[in-house]
């Protein structure tokens, strides 16, 4: 089996799917879009399955790439069709392949219009995110990476709310911006070094002053999809206008791009670069938690709230990732993952009552744990995970995270500490005013409560995030060799550029 | 021996097999007893696919003078690598818009036959373009070409927006011509020879002048750079673009916008590359302007567009201005993306303007953008193709035309051009903007009228041809890439 194309399989297997819904043809509408329906649930879930034999057959003990596949593509430029995964990128493909099926069971009754298109779509964006998370060339990274814009542009487009032509705009062209600089550093880096191979990439050393410049323009990129404050605010708009799934994908794997970016580019292969920046990063973090956590305490927009909750979070990210510690870095990959499962449970739960009421507005609802017993526990458990309560995920996360920056500075921890409040005020008063209190509006007398499929969408997200906050080694073990390899990686470089300047110094 | 002075005809095959069978379709097409509607569809509907057929045979002729130079006409015409990838460039784009054309013609009573006489005609001036090796030679394509392309832009002729297109194409492009003439005459009185070979060796040889070269020749560059950035329409040449795009009938259009712009770029790589290659850091910054300046007003210009031909002119435009980025690098890597560029670019354009051709309601054209709206419901495929060229035409991945681009910036990277490049990126995602436009109409509004149905076999074959070659580019782009670079490794011989 060593040889076998695992990672391609994984990543194509839901193209052939959409090849698969592109061929259904009948007469009737309703047939051709269950069929639809059941196609893409298959082909997707069929693929989560095929990737825990990632998870399940992989070697912990190294910090080597797994599951390597390399093939000429571009032999003109030298650029290879190269795949392969590490104990960081491996999680990341598990996140996508498990939420895809979910968003596609979620869509099941709530996407009525052009179901064919919808699955479609949903199944070439599983595509294209699974790809460039197991993407070892630059180029074929960035293909992945910018390919996605196209299937978010007309699920948001297409199924959102009544401003998704901005919205869906908006993010268009903010992602664009950020990557089409980053395309020119990429060439850059090819041309310096010679080669795409991001394995040869990782360990090559660019000059200081390239490795400014490349670091920023990589930056312009990933701050736009962390998204970092200042440029969030596409992201409110886009969440607020996608589709419930739309939602769930965008929160729970687009939003890891930019970490996934800063953890496999800026940090190892501009060490320098990264140090000079850091207080930048964490400047522009620490201003993310608190200002972001104050904005969602005065939402009136359920989606809006939990989307500013998620820049919140991704500072959480952001300062992990730089801090360059172990705890540090581990714990931002766990509140990535932990995140890519809360926040679509959460983004899945305003599913659930916006389905039944079709408002996101927080005033129109109240009292709903009269009415729905079942959906105010499942609520309570994923508001207390967002929140970051021991035994669920995100405690884990944002616990390594903070005694990773507290080792490099502590003003910072403190100051994200005081994020974690704050993130604890706007979600329990969000619960309060949604799901206590009387119920006022007559729309939610005959309010059903969670239905079959709606439990079968839930149970994995719950499941999954109890054990990452209980038994966190399950998921640990597999990125810690990784990144105990990264670090070394960047304090060799860190320190090899730091006796050069002191040696310099020696002969002045 | 009665034909020692017969000049070797071998290289000029293509271009003498193509004129033969012109002249032998016009003649035909003189003597067929005309008058009745019906005799005149007929006589155009033959004269078209003989017209279409000799397009396709030409290219294997093409072919077959592949991986030699050939000179003939004693240095006036020169048959290479780069030359044999440009016509058949040109060969497909006049064939596809050929194809496209003949329902659109006969439905608006312009079936006349000398509709694809003259666009064989316009061809062949286009093939003598990129084969001239003197200025003499190029300026008897260029004339060719043009003169066709007048009479063809007014060929809807008691259309007042068509006959307008017709004389201002005529009026501007005789200026052009002007230009080009003053370029090149002092450029003979300061070298001594129109021969591009020679003039090349000349210049070369003053650059290592203590003296350095003259003004006249600079003077006499500048001119001709001039008439050939008329010829590309770009900035701050590109006035005429839109209002003939617009005013031409579309089928026009789709020729304007795909074969000349390939000729006439591939003869202003050969001219600056070749004769002028040694003065790069005269007319380098030259070519930096008109490119800026063409991305910049194409991306900008085209946001306000209502009617999708303009919108097009302005499309084209950019694409000039990303083209010439190459030129600037003016180095072996620059040309080969062009050339990539401009196969992409050629694929592109003739599935847009297959979708445009299809925009009909009532067996009329429409041309408003507006007129889109809702067709992801009414035409899901049409649509589809559509939203692939658009979004190909931004140069989103893993489209071809993302292709096009990485070519040409990491010729521009390499060239250490750092805010040229900045710049282009930055100006492709304001573009990304209008082609992001259309495919919103189409999918994120609803239908009011919907448009004419079924579509045209042709049209749908061609739109189905270029929608495959630009989804599926990505799998296997080494073929083009490396014909481009046998291409352009022959401007860079001497």
């Amino acid at each position: 089996m060593s040889n076998f194309p695992i990672l391609s399989l994984v990543t194509f297997m839901p193209l052939a799917g959409a090849l698969f819904v592109l061929m259904i043809r009948d007469s009737d509408p309703e047939i051709v879009a269950s069929n639809a329906r059941y196609v893409a649930l298959w082909s997707s879930g069929l693929n989560f399955l095929v990737s825990l034999y990632l998870w399940f057959n992989f070697d912990n003990s190294t910090a080597d790439f797994q599951y390597v596949e390399k093939a000429e593509w571009m032999p003109v430029l030298g650029l290879t069709y190269h795949m392969g995964v590490d104990g960081i990128s491996v999680l990341f493909v598990l996140l996508t392949t498990l939420l895809t099926p979910i968003c596609i069971l979620a869509s099941w009754d709530s996407i009525t219009d052009r179901v064919q298109e919808y699955m479609i779509s949903f199944l070439v964006l599983e595509t294209l995110m699974v790809g460039m998370f197991c993407a070892l060339d630059l180029m074929v990274f960035y293909i992945f990476f910018e390919g996605v814009l196209i299937p978010m542009f007309l699920i948001i487009g297409i199924w959102g709310g009544p401003r998704r032509v901005y919205s869906s705009f908006k993010l268009f062209l903010y992602t664009l911006t950020g990557s089409v600089l980053m395309l020119l550093a990429m060439f850059a880096m090819f041309i310096e070094s010679g080669t795409t191979d991001i394995t040869q990439l990782l360990v090559y050393n660019f000059s200081e002053k390239l490795q400014t410049w490349l670091w920023l323009a990589f930056f312009a990129s990933f701050a736009v999809k962390v998204p970092m404050w200042p440029l969030h605010t596409w992201l409110p708009d886009a969440h607020v206008e996608a589709p419930t799934a739309g939602s769930v994908i965008l929160a729970g794997v687009l939003l890891k791009f930019g970490g996934y970016g800063m953890l496999r580019f800026s940090l190892p292969m501009f060490p320098l670069a990264s140090a000079d920046f850091t207080p930048l990063i964490y400047t522009l973090s620490i201003i993310a938690v608190i200002y972001t956590s104050l904005v969602a305490l005065v939402q009136e927009d359920m989606k809006k709230l939990i989307a500013y909750s998620s820049v919140a979070h991704m500072g959480f990210v952001t300062i992990g990732v730089f801090t360059t510690t172990v705890q540090g870095i581990e714990g931002a990959i766990y509140v990535m993952l932990s995140h890519g499962v809360v926040s679509a449970a959460l983004f899945l739960l305003v599913g659930v009552v916006y389905d039944r009421i079709h408002s996101r507005k927080i005033a129109d609802y109240g009292g709903l744990v009269h009415r729905l017993p079942a959906y105010a526990m499942i609520f309570m458990l994923f508001m207390l995970a967002s929140v970051g309560l021991p035994g669920t995920g995100s405690f884990v996360g944002e616990f390594l995270v903070l005694l990773g920056v507290f080792q490099v500075n502590a003003w910072v921890s403190a100051l994200a500490g005081l994020g974690v409040i704050l993130g604890a005020s706007y979600m329990l008063y969000l619960y309060r005013r949604v799901v206590f209190g009387k119920l006022t509006n007559d729309s939610l007398r005959k309010i059903t409560d969670m239905s079959p499929r709606e439990w079968a969408v839930f149970t994995p997200l719950i499941i999954l995030t109890l054990w990452m906050g209980i038994y966190p080694p399950s998921f640990l073990d597999v990125m810690h060799v990784s990144v105990d390899n990264l670090i070394n990686q960047v304090e060799l470089a860190q320190s090899a550029a730091h006796t050069l300047a002191q040696s310099m110094d020696v002969n002045h | 021996m009665p034909f020692e002075n017969l000049p070797d005809l071998v290289p000029v095959l293509p271009e003498i097999f193509l004129a033969l069978v012109i002249m032998s379709l016009l003649m035909f097409g003189v003597f067929q007893r005309g008058g009745r509607a019906e005799t005149d569809v007929n006589t155009f509907r033959v004269i078209s696919w003989m017209a279409v057929v000799t397009l396709i045979v030409t290219p294997l002729l093409v072919l077959s003078l592949a991986g030699s130079t050939l000179i003939g006409f004693g240095g006036l015409f020169i048959s290479d690598p780069f030359s044999v990838f440009c016509k058949i460039l040109v060969l497909i784009g006049s064939a596809g818009s050929l194809v496209m054309a003949r329902n659109f013609l006969e439905e608006h009573d312009m079936a006349r036959f000398e509709y694809p006489v003259l666009v064989v005609f316009a061809t062949l001036g286009m093939l003598m373009m990129i084969s001239a090796n003197d200025l003499i030679s190029l300026y008897m394509g260029l004339e060719m070409q043009s003169l066709s392309l007048y009479v063809i832009a007014a060929f809807r002729r008691d259309d007042t927006r068509s006959t307008e297109a017709g004389l201002k194409y005529f009026v501007l492009g005789a200026v052009a011509s002007g230009m080009f003439l003053y370029g090149a005459s002092l450029i003979y009185g300061f070298a001594g020879t129109t021969n591009f070979t020679i003039l090349e060796q000349v210049l070369q040889r003053d650059t290592q002048d203590e003296y350095g070269q003259s003004l006249g020749i600079i003077f006499g560059i500048v001119f001709i750079l001039s008439a050939l950035a008329f010829k590309v329409s770009a900035v701050p040449f590109h006035m005429w673009t839109p209002d003939v795009y617009e005013g031409a009938p579309t089928p026009v259009t789709a020729l304007f916008a795909i074969a000349p712009k390939i000729a006439a770029l591939a003869l202003f790589m050969r001219v600056m590359v070749g004769p002028f290659g040694d003065l790069i850091s005269e007319w380098r910054q030259i070519i930096i302007f008109i490119s800026v300046g063409s991305m910049l007003l194409g991306a900008l210009a085209a946001i306000n567009q209502r009617n999708i031909k303009r919108m097009m002119a302005y499309s084209s435009i950019s694409h000039v201005g990303f083209a010439l980025m190459g030129l600037a690098v003016g180095h072996d890597s620059g040309i080969r993306a062009i050339l990539v560029y401009l196969t992409i670019y050629l694929f592109m354009n003739i599935g847009t303007f297959a979708c445009i051709l299809a925009m009909r309601r009532g067996g009329v054209m429409v041309e408003a953008i507006d007129e889109l709206a809702g067709l992801g419901k009414t035409h899901p495929l049409m649509a589809a193709a559509m939203t692939v060229f658009m979004f190909s035409m931004a140069g989103i991945p893993p489209l071809a035309g993302f292709f096009g681009k990485l070519y040409i910036f990491l010729s521009v990277i390499q060239a250490e051009l750092y805010l040229l490049a900045v710049i282009g990126v930055l100006t492709s995602v304001v573009g990304s903007f209008y082609y992001l436009r259309v495919i919103r109409l189409m999918y994120f509004e609803d239908p009011d009228e919907p448009l004419d149905r079924p579509v045209s076999r042709e049209i749908s074959l061609i739109a189905t041809l270029a929608g495959l070659v630009t989804v599926l580019f990505f799998l296997y782009p080494d073929f083009l890439v490396l014909s481009a670079a046998t291409a352009s490794s022959a401007l860079f011989l001497n």
